[in-house]
């Protein structure tokens, strides 16, 4: 390598590390304007609803200059601009004030609640994702066969059929009849007592404990719920990835992979699937995003202590600081999967990156 | 020279909703280490027949042939098997746009190594060495630094090159290029017929040039067959070309517009039914 080539080796490598941390900067004020944008977002919610915070805390029969004297404890007599600023300085430290309802801090309680949904909606889309791109990939192959035609209908089943009555039937036929898993709840309350949970995911904290038989009833408590979840999100996943690979096969490097010989389980999956994965990833990523709001029918069902639970309980109780707190974390996971599901995007596909 | 390939009555078969489409309706012909040229229009067929020798038909088709042989070996009723094994390693094919039929998330040094490995024992560091040295049989300048790029980082013409790599790099001994130059600017569709023309001699192999361009075709081939509707209307040596007898190779021909001639008006194709019978 001669002198220039190195000096101009070096000049590239500099302007990549220049775009790189421009990239990262970019990548920051668009998290940091999605995040602001939401916290107006749910503070104007928190000052136009018909409910009186001073009246929740004391009731209807406090005397007029108490009122007076909390609204003022509260910040509520100060201009709309500096309320928002406090605002957003309480949520950033992750105080989202005290729910009325379980007299907790409110992030107390979503620390509580939120690994639970975490749980179940992670081991669900685990399911819908390993079993509903085979099942698409299959159909699009298959295009127009019976395997083709019973996956429309699995899909179909599963998308359309209410999720409530969905889980209903399973628990009669596989908890009530066959008695393959465990009663609704996350655990036995044998357990409940003897067990405890350090990160809240009790899967993982029965295995890193070692204490199988923990496992092993934690497991046959969230199988079901978490299969039912997976069937709803497969039913959407295999639709897409379907459409994903009709496309992809009718594009002409399948015509140049099959002139170079390759077999079809190739063609299929190493050049048609990993080019279906680029818009595959963010389909996941966005169902992964709805399963972590909590599924409100599938908890209540299933009496499953998770997020969806506890905000819809907030709700119903005029609770309106967990609620919202509830709303800024589920916002923030949502800004959170996009974010990686664009990054993930980015790897799976050379067009998009930064050069 | 002894034959490659043995094409006779070819027919490819289409069936649709309104009925039965033919576009290949008994196309014969035998094609030894020589250029062969097929012109014809779009939908007279001629990209059909590349792709029946290929066996790329799509599936919904259906192919028959009194005799359809490679060196041999025939086709019809090769298992699919061998004519899996043929492709890429005995018959490859170069299709038309490089921007389409390169994989767009694999590496070009990957899609090399991809058919070599496919046909041939070979380790990583080999692959890699013949890959780069196909790239630079390819008249790639910087073939190490192309290996790692993506197709949409390099050019029409680079990118016609690398599918030239990966078709030729397991050594096949007939070439089927399929409009290779159509999606490219005029001035590189030269460099890289002249790069095809270099690798086609220098390996002593067959060529099926499929084109609508009969200037290019007449001034690359040895042979050309004049398709329309399905049908070789006309085989004629290229340098007989001026002289062809058919009134829609004369027509073909004459639409091509001569610098300082009288172009008002512009001769238009003539298509007599009966030609297509």
């Amino acid at each position: 390598m001669s002198m220039s080539d190195t000096v101009r080796m070096s000049g590239r490598r500099r302007a990549r590390s220049r775009k790189a941390i421009a990239a990262v900067l970019q990548f920051l004020v668009v998290v940091a304007t999605t995040y602001l944008g939401l916290l107006a977002v749910t503070f104007f919610i928190g000052r136009v609803i018909p409910i009186d915070p001073v009246l929740a805390v004391l009731g209807d029969r406090a005397p007029q200059h108490v009122v007076e004297r909390t609204r003022e404890a509260m910040g509520l007599n100060l201009p709309l601009y500096q309320q928002f600023f406090i605002y957003c300085q309480q949520a950033l430290s992750g105080d989202f004030g005290t729910s009325v309802l379980t007299t907790n801090p409110v992030m107390t309680d979503i620390r509580r609640v939120f690994p639970a949904t975490i749980e179940l909606a992670t081991l669900g889309t685990v399911i819908g994702a390993l079993i509903g791109v085979p099942l698409g990939v299959l159909a699009a192959v298959k295009r127009g066969s019976i395997a083709d035609q019973i996956v429309r209908v699995i899909g179909l089943v599963g998308y359309s059929v209410p999720i409530f009555w969905l889980a209903l039937l399973a628990l009669l036929v596989f908890y009530a009849r066959l008695r393959w898993v465990a009663y609704p709840g996350r655990i036995d309350i044998v357990y409940e007592y003897t067990f405890s949970p350090i990160t809240g995911f009790y899967l993982v904290d029965a295995l890193w404990q070692r204490q199988w038989d923990v496992f092993r009833d934690v497991f046959r408590h969230i199988i079901l719920p978490a299969s039912l979840l997976g069937y709803f999100s497969l039913a959407y996943i295999s639709r897409m990835t379907r459409s994903f690979m009709l496309n992809e096969l009718q594009q002409e490097y399948i015509v140049a992979a099959r002139a170079k010989g390759l077999s079809e389980a190739r063609i299929i999956w190493a050049h048609a699937l990993r080019n279906a994965a680029v818009p595959l990833v963010t389909v996941i990523a966005l169902s992964y995003a709805g399963l972590l709001e909590g599924s409100v029918l599938t908890e209540t069902v299933f009496a499953w202590p998770g997020l969806g639970l506890y905000i819809t309980n907030s709700l119903q109780n005029a609770d309106m600081n967990a609620v919202l707190g509830g709303t800024i974390i589920i916002g923030s996971v949502f800004i959170g999967i996009n974010l990686l599901s664009d990054l993930l995007y980015r790897t799976l596909d050379p067009r998009t990156r930064a050069r | 020279m002894s034959a490659l390939l043995t094409v006779e009555d070819l027919r490819v078969r289409f069936p649709t909703r309104t009925g039965v489409v033919e576009a290949v309706r008994g196309v014969s012909f035998t094609l030894g280490r020589e250029r062969l040229g097929i012109v014809g229009e779009s939908g007279s067929g001629k990209s059909q027949t590349g792709r029946a020798v290929m066996g790329l038909t799509p599936a919904h088709a259906q192919v028959t042939a009194k005799r359809l042989a490679f060196d041999g070996i025939d086709l019809l009723s090769a298992p699919p098997k061998l004519r899996r094994d043929l492709r890429g390693k005995r018959i490859a094919m170069i299709l038309q746009d490089p921007k389409y039929s390169l994989n767009p998330v694999m590496s070009i040094g990957k899609q090399i190594v991809e058919t070599l490995q496919r046909h041939e024992k070979v380790g990583r560091a080999e692959a890699r060495k013949r890959a780069l040295d196909m790239l630079a049989a390819v008249q790639i300048r910087d073939p190490a630094r192309v290996f790692d790029l993506y197709p949409h980082e390099v050019s029409g013409g680079m990118g016609q090159r690398a599918m030239i790599a990966m078709m030729l790099v397991a050594g096949p001994e007939l070439l089927i290029a399929d409009e290779p130059t159509s999606a490219l600017d005029v001035t590189v569709q030269l460099e890289v017929l002249s790069i095809l023309d270099k690798l086609v001699a220098e390996r002593g192999m067959g060529l099926i040039f499929v084109s609508h361009d009969l200037r290019l075709v007449s001034s690359f081939c040895d042979r050309v067959l004049v398709m329309y509707a399905g049908r070789i209307v006309e085989e004629i040596a290229a340098s007989e070309l001026s002289n062809a007898k058919h009134p829609y190779t004369q027509g073909l021909l004459n639409c091509m517009p001569v610098i300082g001639a009288d172009r008002h008006p512009l001769p238009v194709l003539d298509r007599k039914p009966e030609w297509a019978l």
